[in-house]
């Protein structure tokens, strides 16, 4: 840091409004296309592992491996193969997302009580009409759990990806960090933060707005 | 008004070695309702579930209407039968209107149509549909969501229904409500019911005929309650029927099989003293403005003169409807003072007293067996 500075220069900050308006829609871009991206693949994966429960251990097992890669070592490693574009960023961030979206997903479809099952069956439900109306819904307050976790984390591992030329609000962190000016690395480093728990509450919202059953006592 | 008939023809189940049913045959006349009671493992709910094919037999047929369930269309099938679980297993995530309208919507049918159909069942299962309809299954008492379960499986008027430990996690006091409401409900519909439960009581009040199975899946006797009761066909049967067969009989018959008197009844606000000078009994029953009684009062207990209130009555005062059966109305007299159940009619009012005198007379005038023999 240069000595004898203000950690915030909000004259900077004013100026600099457009830009960071930029990052910001920027950041969302990235976490919206990595979760919507991993929330598809993890969807997809689960309906397997529902049709052939045999499939849970190696997809838990794969995904939880790409969870364990270091995030630097990650993009690093990815650079050379697909450069510093989006699609470098994106195959990390929804590698990260999959382990958990998977697990909640599956974990949600395997919560519906037996009895609920059992019932269904007996009406004469067929399994795609047993997925649709009685696993999903039920299983909402799960999968919402995981994506919320999803979102959050991955609201913050964007910030890493300003190591490969992305980044939203992490291209305002690294400014800081490389110029020794602390404004921008704090702007940047609370809005990516706001930004995660803004999303987080409006998912809390639209659970409760999706499953109204769990409000009723 | 829908019924068939349901028959097993030599039907056995085996899982590995094990047989869980064993050349089962029996007949379920059209509109009976038929209980299977045995110990947990002689293959009960395995042979009931082997109607709506949730579990498919190793050899042998069942028959629906002389039609082999097999050869029907297994989801056509099980839409045409109701289906009733221990668990409930209403829908969480759906209104009581959604969960009763589940198979008349798997149906198609017209909106209109399903509207009248839930508002009526869930008048006829005593829940009110403006205040029940729009609410979840969380939010109901476990009768409740028993009784919703029930009308969720008569929706689309099944001809065959399938009643695995219906009342079975319900307390006793429900338990009862909820028999009786559901004979009183057949009586209108006539389905024909298949019914399991664990419990040789239950098995003998809610029985037109009832299949005792056996550890291995060996049905042991098939017979209306009241033979099952006087020539139990075995020593497993006798031994499961209990030594307490008379008593049980007892569950067979109600309050209304007995001769009902009168007694002395005084109003809510009389006075004490006008009542003593009118009777010489020892207990008078006391009514309020609407007939329906308050309870016992005993006279000799009553101090002084001044109004009588329902503070005056004997706690332990017995009140039963028509619906009783005895052998609960004989539990409930011996258990109190007074030894004379004041009966009510379905609206609470005072319809007369059961004695256990009278009680004693009817249980030796019940019919004989023979007579009862189908």
């Amino acid at each position: 840091m240069r000595t004898g500075e203000d950690l915030i220069l909000w004259d900077w900050t004013f100026n600099h409004l457009g830009d960071i308006g930029q990052r910001v829609v920027e950041h969302l871009e990235l976490t919206f296309i990595a979760v919507g991206v991993g929330f598809v693949l993890a969807a997809l994966l689960s309906l397997a592992i529902r049709e052939r429960p045999g499939l849970y251990a190696p997809v838990t097992w794969v995904t939880g491996v790409l969870y364990t890669i270091p995030s630097l070592a990650l993009f690093a490693l990815l650079v050379p193969i697909t450069g510093f574009t989006v699609l470098t960023a994106e195959i990390g961030l929804v590698s990260y997302t999959l382990l958990i979206l998977v697990r909640n997903i599956v974990g949600g479809l395997r919560g519906v009580p037996p009895e609920v099952r059992e019932a269904a069956t007996g009406m004469g439900y067929s399994r795609w009409r047993m997925l649709w109306q009685i696993e999903v819904p039920l299983a909402t307050p799960v999968i919402v759990a995981g994506v919320r976790v999803a979102v959050v984390t991955t609201v913050g591992l964007v910030t890493v990806t300003a190591l490969i030329g992305q980044g939203g609000l992490g291209f305002l962190i690294r400014m800081g960090i490389d110029q020794f000016f602390s404004t921008p690395l704090i702007i940047g480093a609370v809005l990516s933060i706001v930004l995660a728990v803004v999303l987080d509450g409006i998912l809390v919202l639209v659970q409760r707005q999706a499953t109204p059953w769990t409000r009723s006592t | 008004m829908s019924q068939a008939t349901v028959e097993f023809r030599h039907v056995s189940k085996q899982y590995g070695p094990q047989g869980a049913v064993v050349d089962l045959s029996l007949l379920v006349p059209a509109g009976d309702i038929c209980v299977l009671v045995g110990p947990s493992g002689c293959g009960k709910t395995t042979s009931l579930k082997m109607v709506n094919r949730l579990v498919e037999p190793t050899s042998g047929q069942v028959l629906i209407d002389g039609q082999d369930v097999m050869s029907i269309d297994v989801t056509t099938l099980r839409r045409r039968i109701g289906y009733v679980i221990q668990q409930v297993g209403l829908f969480p995530h759906q209104t009581i209107f959604d969960n009763v309208a589940t198979v008349p919507r798997l149906l198609g049918w017209p909106k209109k149509r399903i509207d009248a159909r839930v508002t009526e069942l869930l008048e006829l299962i005593g829940l009110d549909p403006a205040r029940v309809a729009e609410r979840y299954p969380a939010q109901l008492s476990g009768g409740e969501r028993q009784r919703v379960g029930v009308a969720r499986a008569m929706a689309a008027e099944p001809p065959v229904m399938l009643m695995d430990e219906p009342f079975g996690a319900v307390d006793p006091i429900v338990r009862e409500r909820l028999q009786n409401e559901f004979l009183r409900l057949h009586r209108t519909l006539g389905t024909t019911v298949l019914f399991v439960t664990h419990d040789i009581d239950e098995a003998i009040k809610m029985g037109t005929r009832v299949a005792v199975m056996q550890v291995g899946g060996h049905l042991a006797q098939y017979a209306p309650p009241t033979e099952l009761l006087l020539r139990p066909a075995n020593d497993f049967v006798a031994r499961f029927v209990g030594v307490d067969r008379g008593l049980k009989r007892l569950s067979l018959l109600d309050v209304s099989d007995v001769g009902l008197t009168d007694a002395e009844t005084a109003r809510i606000g009389e006075d004490g003293d006008a009542i003593r000078r009118r009777t010489d009994a020892p207990y008078v029953l006391l009514l309020d403005a609407d007939d329906k009684p308050a309870g016992w009062v005993n006279l000799s207990q009553l101090r002084g003169s001044g109004p009588v209130g329902p503070e005056a009555v004997d706690p332990s005062s017995p009140i039963v409807t028509l619906e009783t059966t005895l052998r609960d109305a004989l539990a409930m007299l011996l258990a109190s003072a007074v030894q004379t159940a004041v009966v009510v009619d379905e609206r609470g009012r005072y319809a007369g007293v059961l004695t256990l005198d009278a009680l004693g007379e009817a249980f030796r005038a019940a019919p004989e067996p023979e007579a009862a023999v189908v």
